[in-house]
């Protein structure tokens, strides 16, 4: 789950890593009443979850706080990438000297929080990483001991780091180590750090991406979740504890295991079809998730057959059709339904699913044809 | 014969009164495996699955009770993290861990701490592994695999099922399938499994199935081409996923856009490895 701007920047500024003054306002009036407390001079940035946004002409500066309205008013009525803007926070305009990037994220490949640093950080960073790598520090964090002081010290040099700013840098660096373990956050990210002209420390950006795995015990962050980056069927899914992710094609899949939803998916466009969605009911799916499953993807209008694969572990076959059952009596579907059923209880569920005029198949070959056949047209 | 697990494996279920654990332990037990003891705290004293297996309230005394030298966990997400220390300190060398939904901090944790005890894991989020006609431990349906000489190892839980079940269909046998997991930060990554295979006098030919994200299967075909002496055949699945949304630089800076899957196939090939389009294609590739 990812955080904005000016969430994760409050969050930064609790755990004592210096953030520009500042507020996020929801209307011009309110932009230019911050700006005004702030003395005019203001940067105007739309909260949005996507990169790009400087780019896209989502953050602009404003000399007064009468401009700052008028950029609130454009802003406020942008979308970007799709996304429409529905807050803007209005900084405190600073001097910068120096734009350095900052980041704590988990390395999949040492399976340990990597601390990444350097000294040409600013909008080009990924370019900056692409060709000249030698231009990031990356640290690897022991899980067991934390962020050591000697590894910042370390870092602060490799990056230039003028001296005096050793100490300030070494303890914002402790803090984001600790926003980072805390939070159960997968990425912590300024970028840029600044050295502004009056030589402070300034963390004028912030991104945060948190693990939705961790939510359960982070209850106030949960609350946090921006909805508008996800389409309403994945926010249905998701309450359903269910991994649904809408794709463009017309044959909708519903699947146990997130590997054989790709590989299912993988199989029906190796037979011609395009598939409607990834969806993975997860393991030991019971009935009523089964059934929420299919109504999610009947309510794609796009949807021209259902191909039902499960290949009961954990997950049990006969909850699996009496959830079929459950749906079809409530949604009643008017698109053909393909269903495999195998392993875990799978003759039980065979038996239930006998009356219910669906078409089956044996192997997983069979029921990508036979779905694609009928999503054509075909008998 | 097998990699990991065998008939003479004596084996501790942790959350054996839960739903899925006891169930499973079942599952285990009428396989044939040697279900020895189980553990849910606060239930100590009580004989569960029809009087056979009994139950106590610590790993530690179940271990000294019955001898047990593998764990299977079944424990909740917010509990599993524990539930692995807990089998570490209890002297248990080989652990498996079903669980799925475990927060990734707590796995690097995990992973860092059981490095150093020289404990074996095996998942998080995993189906466990099943030596054909001997045992299984965690969840992999039993009647889907016959013995043979093909090893297995595969990041998912039901494509593995899809691809032992194929194997079946054909006459072909596995010596061992081990399902590592797909979670970014896990206890036994493919190469740990290969290495395995490739020493078992009784796996002659390996299938490794892998799937989009990280760089464990480049890894492995590096493996592969420097180590390998036995033939691999490989799936990979996710050629039509869409690319995650993605937040942020730092996944970018670190994984510079690898991970899809026609970077893996591609290091795959480049490894002398064949790939197959789709799983039910496996089998005839091990025949060529």
């Amino acid at each position: 789950m990812n955080l904005h701007e000016y969430q994760a920047k409050q969050i930064f500024s609790q755990y004592g890593i210096p953030i520009p003054r500042g507020r996020v306002a929801a209307n011009p009036a309110e932009a230019k009443q911050i700006a005004e407390e702030l003395g005019g001079k203001v940067v105007v940035k739309s909260q949005v979850l996507v990169g790009g946004r400087g780019k896209a002409g989502g953050i602009r500066l404003a000399k007064s706080s009468q401009e700052a309205e008028e950029l609130a008013t454009l802003i406020l009525g942008m979308e970007i990438k799709g996304l429409p803007v529905r807050k803007v926070l209005v900084d405190e305009a600073v001097s910068i000297e120096k734009e350095i990037y900052l980041g704590i994220t988990n390395d999949r490949s040492s399976r340990k929080p990597v601390l990444m640093a350097s000294a040409e950080g600013g909008v080009d960073i990924e370019e900056v990483a692409a060709r000249t790598p030698e231009k990031i520090i990356k640290i690897l964090i022991d899980p067991l001991l934390g962020l050591r002081e000697y590894q910042s010290r370390d870092v602060a040099v490799s990056i230039d780091l003028p001296k005096p700013f050793w100490r300030s840098f070494i303890s914002l660096a402790e803090s984001l180590w600790r926003v980072y373990r805390e939070t159960d956050a997968t990425l912590v990210e300024i970028n840029p750090l600044v050295i502004t002209k009056d030589q402070r420390l300034l963390a004028l950006d912030g991104k945060m991406s948190i693990d939705d795995n961790a939510l359960f015990r982070h209850t106030d962050l949960a609350e946090k979740r921006d909805l508008d980056i996800e389409a309403p069927a994945e926010i249905e899914a998701r309450k359903y504890g269910l991994s649904y992710i809408k794709l463009d094609g017309e044959i909708g899949c519903m699947v146990n295991g997130a590997g054989l939803a790709m590989a299912t998916m993988d199989i029906i466009k190796l037979y011609g079809g395009s598939p409607a969605n990834f969806l993975d009911i997860g393991g030991g799916a019971g009935a009523d998730k089964v059934a929420a499953a299919l109504r999610i993807i009947l309510s794609d209008a796009n949807v021209k057959a259902v191909l039902i694969n499960i290949f009961g572990g954990i997950t049990r076959c006969d909850e699996v059709a009496r959830g079929i059952l459950a749906a079809i009596g409530e949604v009643k579907p008017s698109v053909p339904m393909v269903v495999r059923l195998v392993g875990t209880n799978a003759e039980e569920g065979r038996r239930l699913l006998a009356d219910a005029q669906m078409i089956t198949a044996e192997t997983l070959v069979e029921a990508a044809q036979k779905s694609v056949q009928v999503a054509q047209g075909g008998a | 014969m097998s990699i990991l697990i065998n008939k003479h494996s004596r084996v501790v279920v942790q959350g054996i009164t839960g739903h899925e654990g006891s169930f499973h332990a079942q599952q285990m037990i009428a396989y044939g495996t040697n279900v020895v003891a189980g553990v849910t705290p606060g239930k100590g004293g009580e004989w569960v699955l029809d009087g056979k297996v009994p139950v106590f309230d610590s790993v530690k005394v179940a271990v000294e009770a019955t001898g047990a030298n593998v764990s299977v966990i079944f424990v909740p997400a917010r509990f599993a993290a524990d539930a692995i220390f807990e089998a570490a300190d209890s002297g248990v060398p080989l652990i498996f861990c079903i669980t799925e939904g475990i927060p990734v901090q707590d796995m690097m944790v995990v992973r860092a701490y059981l490095d150093q005890k020289g404990v074996r894991l095996v998942g998080p989020n995993c189906p466990g592994a099943l030596t054909p006609g001997e045992a299984k431990v965690g969840i992999i349906p039993g009647n889907i695999a016959i013995p043979g000489d093909i090893g297995v190892v595969s990041r998912s839980g039901t494509l593995t099922y899809e691809v032992l079940y194929a194997l079946k269909l054909h006459g072909m046998g596995a010596s061992t399938c081990v399902g590592i997991g797909g979670d970014p930060v896990n206890g036994t990554p493919f190469i740990d499994a290969l290495s395995l295979f490739e020493a078992d006098p009784y796996t002659e030919r390996v299938i490794l199935i892998g799937e989009i994200g990280g760089s464990d299967e480049e890894k492995a075909a590096e493996y592969i081409s420097r180590h390998m002496t036995k033939p691999v055949v490989a799936f990979i699945a996710g050629q039509t996923a869409p690319p995650g949304k993605r937040m942020g630089h730092a996944g970018a800076i670190i994984e510079g856009g690898s991970g899809t899957a026609a970077d893996k196939i591609q290091a795959l090939n480049n490894a002398g490895v064949r790939v197959a389009r789709h799983p039910e294609e496996i089998p005839s590739l091990l025949r060529s």
